[in-house]
């Protein structure tokens, strides 16, 4: 009996080490080498940066080359404005796709949630649909809607709302619209999610004790659906944050979003190390959000409790 | 005694005129006409499906009717939406926010009518003594018990005062102690509060427990409208017979009408009833027989006549207050009878297969047309 237990629990122990090891190996590690890039500098070398550890010189090499390390790329970070107006840039362009997200993802999860019940797998396929076509095609199609001559234009004029053509493409606008084209889905399943498992009764509840129907949306149904919200701003927000085909693609090149600086250092200036810096403080950009709301589930749950 | 159903004059406080309700081709209430007087606890009873629910939600607001009106006070409540009738529902499921303490839970309903922050406070703790849950205010529903959550339902569709509170099935989810503690405490409650209580369930017990009256229905019609006595001891038909407690049917014809009761000839013999029964010699009908009014023996009565069937114990079923023979006549129909264990007994004095003979007064004996 109590063998069988303790090889349960190895067995469980084992299970558990999984996930820590996924992450060790594919998070922890990468990031430690970004990381250590991040403080070292530039070089013209194959890798282009030193320090670089020299294991045959065994604990005094890796020693020597961690006291070469150094805060420069951060600092420059800071003294050079255009780190900051992307970071600032990517910060604005990811809340505002969030919120609009959220106001055109909300009632579409709705509707979704209230359709007839042999509708809705019907309707959910059509939400997932655009997946099957890949994703740079879906961008380069909207480029083809967007650019001068395209459909766009073409059925303003048509519809004579306007007289000249204008430039959509290298918008911030553009922009907007490929992000929230693109992100839509991650937003719609997760309230449809929530509002799916909803208690109707909840609603008739209201209505019986004095709401109208508008008043039991606002009272009953919104504060329910929140946890789906949260989770769908949080799955599009810090994506977006980091986003680079799209802005590249339907932006312009005037202000850059902080994955387009990114893949500039890497690639264009072969910079790793401040490619790298970038890198992390883009991390602890995103982490923060994750925190304050773990932060508030827990309040709420010690509230609840 | 309180029975203004029996008084013509009294205004009734809820009027179903000919109601119908149907879902796609299913009938779910069909032409019910059924008055509800002010401070009554009317029950709704029937087996599941048999439109009470249905008749529940239409008097909440929650279903529009087909066809027919609904009546508060001698006004039209059919066309008012759920949000502005003075009417509250509790829930089978109880509804309750997850979202909002117990507290926001019962005030709820104040909100909605923009109460001064001040009196909404009082009524609710006030609403919260009375259902003993007073230490509970600030806790989610989901860290409630289950009688506990059944409390903040109560006091959630009390604190508004309807005029008439629906409870669908509001104990369904107790178990059965909590049960019956909490049918007394219902009928207190009601009493004192001086409301209307109109409480649907599938339990005939809890229904004869709680209501002054009973409706009994099946298939969307209403089959009886009566007390709880009158459904038991009169009931109008083998349906209603069979579904509210034990009966023992016996089919036969009539022989004899007179001022000494009906005597019908059956398969179990010459067998007389005193209920009044509109019935002329000829007719095919039913006696019917509560198992507690029949008596058991081992020896034949001493003088053998009328109301005296012998045969065989088949079964006996021991319930700790009662012990139910299941006695097979000589013609083959089974017949149960109940005996109060008014001594505890060590060995049964009746046992299997011993040769009984089952008597009744002809008092006991109800004759039924259908």
């Amino acid at each position: 009996m109590s063998k069988l237990e303790a090889q349960r629990s190895w067995g469980e122990r084992l299970i558990l080490l999984v996930p820590y090891l996924w992450l060790a190996a594919f998070f922890l590690v990468p990031f430690l080498i970004v990381l250590k890039i991040s403080l070292s500098h530039t070089a013209v070398a194959q890798p282009p940066y030193t320090p670089v550890f020299d294991v045959a010189a065994g604990w005094s090499g890796v020693i020597r080359a961690l006291s070469t390390l150094s805060l420069e790329n951060y600092a420059l970070l800071g003294s050079d404005s255009l780190y900051l107006a992307s970071y600032i840039k990517s910060l604005e362009i990811a809340a505002g796709s969030t919120l609009l997200l959220l106001l055109i993802g909300f009632p579409i999860a709705y509707g979704m949630a209230r359709a007839p019940r042999r509708w809705q797998p019907v309707v959910f396929v059509l939400v997932v649909l655009p997946f099957w076509t890949s994703f740079l095609i879906r961008i380069y199609a909207w480029i083809n809607i967007l650019q001068r001559d395209g459909l766009l234009n073409q059925l303003l004029l048509a519809l004579r709302i306007v007289d000249e053509p204008p430039a959509w493409l290298s918008t911030d606008t553009a922009v907007y619209l490929g992000i929230v084209y693109s992100y839509l889905p991650f937003m719609v399943l997760p309230i449809y999610a929530t509002l799916e498992k909803m208690d109707e009764t909840l609603l008739e509840a209201a209505a019986d004790l004095g709401c109208p129907n508008w008043k039991a949306f606002w009272l009953v149904t919104l504060p329910l659906s929140r946890p789906g919200m949260v989770a769908g701003a949080l799955l599009c927000f810090i994506p977006i944050v980091g986003e680079f085909v799209i802005p590249d693609l339907l932006g312009s090149s005037q202000t850059m979003m902080i994955g387009q600086t990114l893949w500039a250092e890497f690639f264009a200036n072969r910079d790793w190390p401040v490619a790298s810096a970038v890198a992390v403080v883009l991390l602890c950009l995103l982490v923060m959000p994750i925190v304050i709301y773990e932060q508030v589930q827990t309040r709420d749950l010690a509230r609840g409790g | 005694m309180f029975a203004p159903w029996a008084d013509p004059a009294a205004r009734p406080l809820v009027r179903f005129d000919g109601v119908s309700k149907r879902f796609g081709t299913a009938t779910a209430v069909e032409r019910v006409s059924l008055d509800i007087f002010s401070g009554e606890f009317f029950a709704l009873l029937g087996p599941s499906g048999c439109g009470k629910t249905t008749l529940l939600r239409l008097l909440a607001g929650l279903e529009m009717p087909d066809d027919g009106r609904i009546l508060l006070d001698g006004a039209e409540l059919t066309t008012v939406p759920p949000y502005r009738r003075p009417i509250n529902l509790m829930f089978q499921s109880y509804a309750l926010f997850p979202h909002l303490t117990v507290e926001g839970n019962v005030a709820f309903g104040l909100k909605q009518e923009a109460l001064p922050k001040a009196e909404i406070a009082s009524r609710v703790d006030e609403m919260l003594a009375l259902v003993r849950l007073e230490g509970f205010a600030k806790r989610k529903p989901q860290h409630l018990s289950g009688g506990q959550r059944q409390r903040v339902a109560l006091a959630r569709s009390l604190i508004k005062r309807p005029r008439v509170l629906l409870l669908d099935e509001p104990l369904a989810a107790l178990d059965k102690k909590l049960r019956s503690e909490t049918q007394f405490e219902l009928m207190q409650l009601q009493e004192s509060l001086g409301l209307t209580f109109v409480i649907v369930t599938h339990d005939q017990q809890e229904a004869m427990t709680v209501a002054g009256r009973i409706a009994v229905m099946d298939h969307g019609r209403l089959v009886q409208v009566a007390t709880p006595q009158e459904i038991y001891e009169r009931p109008t038909s083998r349906w209603v017979a069979d579904f509210i407690g034990e009966i023992n049917l016996i089919e036969g014809s009539v022989t004899e009408v007179g001022r000494s009761g009906t005597v019908v000839a059956s398969a179990a013999g010459r067998l007389r009833a005193l209920s009044p029964a509109d019935v002329t010699a000829g007719d095919v009908v039913w006696v019917a027989l509560r198992p507690e009014k029949v008596r058991i023996a081992l020896e034949p009565p001493p003088v053998e006549g009328e109301n005296c069937v012998a045969g065989q114990v088949a079964d006996i079923g021991y319930l700790g207050d009662l012990s139910i023979y299941k006695v097979r006549l000589d013609n083959g129909i089974i017949m149960k009878t109940a005996v109060a264990n008014v001594t505890r007994l060590v060995e049964r004095p009746i046992n299997w297969d011993d040769r009984v003979w089952l008597t009744w007064s002809s008092e006991a004996a109800m004759v039924l047309t259908r």
